[in-house]
C-alpha cells in the first residue's frame, strides 16, 4: 500500500487507523451508532517531506492529525513514529517524545494564553524541556521571533497586541521552539485573510527549507495545500481517496472526487472552458454508519453497481507509480487507468 | 467606546479603567473602605471597650453615647465598631474558605473528568440540595455555635457554587488551543493547571467571590438573629439586632436595632456593587454588552 | 418526552440515596438513630429487648437499612421533645410552609418579569437605574431586618397588619384573614427573590434583545412591542425557568426565618424550635423533608426546561 523503496525514510506510518466516536442513546445509554471520523487509513510521511491531507469539512483530515500529536488515542490501527506505535506507549513514554510531535492550529486567536507574554509563552516549555536554560532562554526566543519574521520586541507583549497573521507566525515559533521532527499544520490559513495567507504559507515554504521540517499540512483549499506540499492525499468521508505527488495530482487527477474538486477551482479567465469539468451533485454524506463500498458513489457520475458493495481499496495507476487511487472504475483490479 | 485593551496595558490596568467606569461603583468602593478602615481601627477610635457597662438600660442616644447604650448598658456605637469587624472577619475568612475548596474540587473535576468527575458533581448536587439554611443550622447546633465554628460552616457549606462555577471554566478552557498546545507540548498537568488555567479563571471567581461574601455577611447576620452563631457578649451584626424581637424595643428604642440593620445593608449593597462592577469590567462582554 | 423524564428522574434517584446516607450519617453523629425511632417511655427491659429486635447490636451500615425501611413505611420516628410522631408534625406543617413559598415565588416572578423585561427595554436610562440599585437594595437587606421594619411599620405605627400566627385567634382562618397574615411575610420572601430574579432576567432578556433574528424580525417590519413579547420572550422563558428552579433552597432558607419571626405555623418554624430543642428526629424528618422537596423541585425545572427548550433533550 506504501511505496517501498524509501520504507526506512519513513518519519511517520499510519496503518489502518481508525477512529469512531460513539453516538450513545436510549434509556440505559448504549451504543446506538458510531460516527465514523476516520475509517482505516494509512500513509506514511518521508523526513523532509510535507505531506498535504486535502478535504472537505468533516472528512476527518483534523481528526487524523489530533491522533498523530496523541490529542486522542485511535479506535484502531497504529501511527509508527520512528518504528514505535504512539498508541501503545504509556504516559510515561509519550511525554518523552512529545516534543518532537507538534501542532499548529487553525485558530490563532486562542491559540496563545492571553494572560501571557510573548516571552513566557515561548521561553516557559523550553526551559521545562531543557531545551535552553533559563540564562540563554532570551537569546533562544530572539532566535525563534527572527526566524517567523517577528521583531525582537514582541517578547514582552501580549497575543491581543498582534494580528491574526502575526499570531499564526507566534504559534508557529511556539511548535518550533521544541526542535521537533514533525509539525502537523491543521489549517493554519484558513482563518486568515488572503493576502496574509500567501505570507504565511510562503513562510512555511521558507521555513521547511531551512530547516529541513517534515510536516503534514491540513487544509481545505487546494491551492494552499498544493502550494507548500511535496505528496497530497485527498480525503472524503474518513477515506484516502487519491494520493500522489503534488505536481501529479493537480495535471492528472484520476479519482472522480479530486477530479470534481481540481475542476472546481476558479480559472483566471472565464473564457477558458473546462472540458468535461465535473460538477459535485448532491451533499458530503454522513460519516455516522456510512454507506458501504465506495462512500463517494452517490454523488459519482462513474458510478456502477459494483461501486456500493465493494470496499475500494488504494491502487498504484502503474506497477511501481507513487500515484494511488482508491477507485475500481478508474484503476481497475489489475492496475491501469481505464477512464 | 475603547473595549479594546490599550496597547501596552497590563491586565489589571484594564480592568481598573474599566471598572472606573461604574460611578456608583466607585462610590461603594469609598464608602467600604471607609468602613473597612474604621472597623479595623475599632481598638483606636471606639469611645468605649463594647463590653464595659457604661451608662444607663437602653439610654437614649445622647453627647456622651452617640447612638445610645443597649440593654445592659453597653455603648451601642462601640458594639457596633466592634461588630463590623466580627461580621466582615466572618465574611472574608469564610468565602476564602468555600472559595479554596470549590477551586479545588472545580479544578480537579473539570481538567481530569471521568469517575472522579462524576463523584464530585453528584457530591456537589447533593450538598446543594439541601437548604442551606438548615444545613448551617444543623451544623451549629451539632458543633456548637461560635465565632470560629461559624467561620468553617459557612465555608464548608458555601463551595457547590464555586466549585460548578470552576468546574464549567476548565471545561471550556481545556478545549481552547493554547491548552491542548501545552498538552502536545508534553507540560505537565500540574503546570497546566495551575500556569495555564486557573489564571484564566480567576476573574469569574473574584467576582463571584463578591457575592459570597456578601451572602456569607448576610447568613452569618441572620445566624446570630437566631441565636445560633455568634454568641453574647462578642457583638457582632446579627446578633445586636436580636433583642428588637421584643416588642418593646422594636416600637420604642429604635436606635438599638436601626443602626446595626442599616450598617448590613450598606455593607452588602457596597459589596454587591463593586462585585457587579467588578464583573463588568473584566469581561465587558459578559453582560447585554456595549454597541 | 416520556424518555427525558424517565432518565432524569433516574440520575437524580443516587443523588436521593445520597441524601439519605448523609442524613443519617449526621444522625449518628448526633446519637443513635435506631433509638430515636424507639419512642417514648419505654422501660429498660423493654428498651434492651427491642434493641435486639431493631438490630442496635448490628453494625452500623446494616442499621441503616434497618432504618430506611423504617423510613420507607414512614416511621420518621418521635420527637423527643412532645412524643408525637415526626411524620404527622411535618405533615401537618408542610402546608403552611408550601402555601407561603408558593404564593412568594409567584409574587416575586409577577414583580421581575415586567420589572427585568422593562429594565432591559429601556436600558441606560434613569428609571433602569433605578430598577436595579432598587434590586440591589432589594438583595441586600436581611429577612429578618425587613421583617422587623414592616412590623414596626404596619403593625406597631399603622395597625394594619397582624404580625403573627396563620390566623388571627377564634376566627377559625378564612381566606382574607389568612391572606392578611400572610402580606408581610410574603413581601419579606419575594422582595430578596425578585431582586436577583430583576437583575437575572434583565441580563438574560437584554442578551436576547440583541440577537440577530430580533433584528431580522424589526426589518420585517413587526412592530416592537409584538417582537418583544412575541418572539424575545418565549427564549427568555428559559432563563426565568432556571432562575426560578435555582431559588426554591433559598426560598426554604428564607421561610425558616420569616416563620420564626412572624410565627406562622409551618416546617421552618418546626425546624427552628427542634434544632434550639437539639430534638434531633425532628430536625432530620425536616432535612430529608426539605431535600426531597428540594430535589423534585429540580426536577420539575428540568422538565419545564424541556418543554420551553426542545433542544436541552438531546444534550
Amino acid at each position: 500500500m506504501i511505496s517501498s523503496d524509501s520504507d526506512n525514510n519513513l518519519l511517520l506510518e499510519v496503518r489502518d487507523l481508525k477512529k469512531y466516536y460513539p453516538m450513545k442513546a436510549g434509556l440505559i445509554t448504549h451504543t446506538v451508532a458510531n460516527i465514523k471520523a476516520v475509517d482505516d487509513v494509512s500513509f506514511g510521511i518521508h523526513k523532509g517531506e510535507t505531506l498535504g491531507l486535502v478535504g472537505e469539512s468533516g472528512c476527518g483530515k483534523s481528526t487524523i492529525g489530533k491522533l498523530i500529536v496523541s490529542l486522542e488515542k485511535p479506535s484502531e490501527g497504529s501511527i509508527l513514529y520512528k518504528g514505535q506505535d504512539l498508541a501503545k506507549l504509556s504516559q510515561g513514554q509519550m511525554r518523552k517524545i512529545r516534543t518532537q510531535l507538534q501542532m499548529v492550529f487553525q485558530d490563532s486567536y486562542t491559540s496563545l494564553n492571553p494572560r501571557k507574554h510573548i516571552f513566557e509563552i515561548l521561553a516557559v516549555p523550553m526551559i521545562y524541556h531543557g531545551i535552553t536554560s533559563k540564562k540563554d532562554a532570551e537569546d533562544e526566543v530572539n532566535r525563534l521571533l527572527d526566524l517567523v519574521g517577528l521583531p525582537g520586541n514582541s517578547k514582552g507583549r501580549y497575543p491581543h497586541e498582534f494580528s491574526g497573521g502575526q499570531r499564526q507566525r507566534l504559534s508557529i515559533a511556539k511548535a518550533l521552539s521544541l526542535n521537533p521532527e514533525l509539525i502537523v499544520c491543521d489549517e493554519p490559513v484558513s482563518a486568515l485573510d488572503v493576502s496574509i495567507q500567501a505570507q504565511i504559507l510562503n513562510l512555511l515554504r521558507d521555513l521547511q527549507k531551512e530547516l529541513n521540517l517534515t510536516c503534514l499540512f491540513i487544509g481545505h483549499g487546494l491551492g494552499a495545500v498544493n502550494y507548500v506540499s511535496d505528496r497530497i492525499a485527498v480525503m472524503y468521508l474518513g477515506k484516502i481517496v487519491e494520493i500522489a505527488n503534488a505536481k501529479d495530482l493537480f495535471t492528472n487527477p484520476i479519482h472522480p472526487y479530486t477530479r470534481a474538486i481540481c475542476d472546481a477551482a476558479p480559472v483566471p479567465h472565464p473564457l477558458i472552458k473546462k472540458k468535461d469539468a465535473i460538477i459535485l451533485q448532491g451533499e458530503i454524506g454522513s460519516n455516522v454508519n456510512p454507506p458501504s463500498g465506495c462512500r463517494f458513489s452517490p454523488r459519482c457520475k462513474f458510478a456502477i453497481d459494483s461501486c456500493k458493495s465493494t470496499d475500494q481499496i488504494l491502487r498504484p495507476t502503474q506497477e511501481g507509480s507513487l500515484h494511488l487511487v482508491a477507485c475500481d472504475v478508474m484503476v481497475g483490479q489489475n492496475g491501469g487507468v481505464q477512464a | 467606546m475603547k473595549q479594546n485593551r490599550i496597547e501596552g496595558e497590563r491586565y489589571l490596568q484594564t480592568v481598573w479603567r474599566r471598572f472606573r467606569r461604574h460611578k456608583l461603583a466607585l462610590f461603594s468602593l469609598t464608602v467600604l473602605t471607609i468602613i473597612v478602615l474604621a472597623a479595623l481601627l475599632a481598638p483606636i477610635i471606639a469611645p468605649y471597650a463594647p463590653d464595659k457597662l457604661v451608662g444607663t438600660f437602653s439610654g437614649r442616644p445622647n453627647s456622651k453615647n452617640w447612638l445610645g447604650t443597649d440593654q445592659i448598658g453597653r455603648d451601642v456605637l462601640s458594639r457596633l465598631l466592634y461588630a463590623t469587624r466580627i461580621s466582615l472577619l466572618v465574611g472574608v475568612l469564610a468565602t476564602a474558605i468555600s472559595t479554596l475548596i470549590g477551586v479545588v474540587l472545580g479544578l480537579i473535576s473539570g481538567y481530569f473528568g471521568g469517575v472522579i468527575d462524576m463523584i464530585i458533581m453528584r457530591f456537589t448536587d447533593m450538598v446543594m440540595s439541601f437548604p442551606y439554611i438548615l444545613l448551617v443550622l444543623v451544623a451549629a447546633s451539632i458543633f456548637q455555635p461560635g465565632l470560629w465554628n461559624i467561620i468553617i460552616i459557612l465555608g464548608f457549606v458555601d463551595w457547590p457554587g464555586i466549585a460548578r462555577l470552576v468546574r464549567g471554566n476548565v471545561l471550556s478552557l481545556r478545549e481552547t488551543n493554547f491548552v491542548k498546545g501545552n498538552i502536545i507540548a508534553g507540560m505537565p498537568n500540574r503546570h497546566i493547571l495551575l500556569s495555564e488555567i486557573l489564571p484564566n479563571t480567576i476573574a469569574p471567581i473574584l467576582v463571584y467571590g463578591t457575592s459570597v461574601i456578601a451572602l456569607s455577611m448576610l447568613d452569618e447576620a441572620a445566624l446570630s438573629f437566631l441565636g445560633m452563631g455568634i454568641q453574647p457578649p462578642t457583638a457582632s451584626l446579627g446578633n445586636m439586632l436580636n433583642g428588637a424581637q421584643s416588642l418593646t424595643i422594636l416600637t420604642s428604642k429604635p436606635w438599638l436595632w436601626i443602626p446595626a440593620g442599616a450598617l448590613i445593608v450598606i455593607l452588602v449593597m457596597s459589596i454587591s456593587f463593586i462585585g457587579d462592577a467588578l464583573r463588568d469590567a473584566v469581561d465587558p462582554t459578559s453582560r447585554g454588552g456595549k454597541k | 418526552m416520556i424518555k427525558y423524564i424517565i432518565k432524569r428522574i433516574l440520575v437524580a434517584l443516587p443523588v436521593l440515596v445520597g441524601i439519605t446516607i448523609v442524613d443519617y450519617a449526621i444522625m449518628c453523629a448526633a446519637g443513635s438513630p435506631l433509638a430515636m425511632l424507639k419512642g417514648p417511655r419505654v422501660s429498660e427491659a423493654a428498651v434492651a429487648a427491642k434493641a435486639i429486635t431493631l438490630g442496635l447490636d448490628q453494625p452500623v451500615y446494616v442499621q441503616y437499612f434497618v432504618w430506611l425501611k423504617q423510613l420507607l413505611h414512614g416511621n420518621l420516628g418521635y420527637s423527643i421533645k412532645n412524643y408525637q410522631p415526626v411524620g404527622s408534625m411535618i405533615a401537618t406543617h408542610l402546608g403552611p410552609t408550601l402555601l407561603l413559598m408558593g404564593v412568594s415565588l409567584l409574587v416575586s416572578i409577577m414583580i421581575a418579569v415586567p420589572a427585568g423585561i422593562f429594565s432591559a427595554t429601556h436600558q441606560y436610562s434613569k428609571r433602569d437605574y433605578t430598577v436595579v440599585t432598587l434590586s440591589f437594595v432589594g438583595t441586600s437587606i436581611p429577612g429578618f431586618f425587613l421583617s422587623l421594619l414592616l412590623v414596626y411599620l404596619f403593625t406597631v405605627k399603622l395597625g394594619w397588619l397582624p404580625s403573627s400566627g396563620m390566623s388571627s385567634l377564634g376566627t377559625g382562618g378564612g381566606f382574607f384573614d389568612i391572606a392578611k397574615h400572610m402580606i408581610m411575610p410574603v413581601i419579606v420572601l419575594a422582595t430578596s427573590m425578585a431582586g436577583t430574579n430583576i437583575r437575572y432576567i434583565r441580563s438574560a432578556v437584554l442578551e436576547i434583545l440583541q440577537q440577530d433574528y430580533l433584528r431580522t424580525a424589526r426589518a420585517k417590519g413587526i412592530g416592537n412591542f409584538k417582537v418583544i413579547n412575541k418572539h424575545a420572550l418565549r427564549n427568555a422563558l428559559i432563563p426565568i425557568v432556571t432562575v426560578m428552579g435555582m431559588e426554591i433552597p433559598v426560598l426554604f432558607g428564607g421561610a425558616v426565618i420569616v416563620e420564626q419571626i412572624f410565627s406562622w405555623p409551618g416546617l421552618g418554624l418546626v425546624a427552628m424550635s427542634a434544632i434550639t430543642n437539639r430534638d434531633y428526629p425532628v430536625i432530620m424528618g425536616v432535612c430529608l423533608l426539605s431535600a426531597i422537596v428540594v430535589l423534585a423541585a429540580n426536577l420539575i425545572t428540568d422538565i419545564l426546561y424541556a418543554i420551553v427548550d426542545p433542544t436541552i433533550q438531546y444534550k
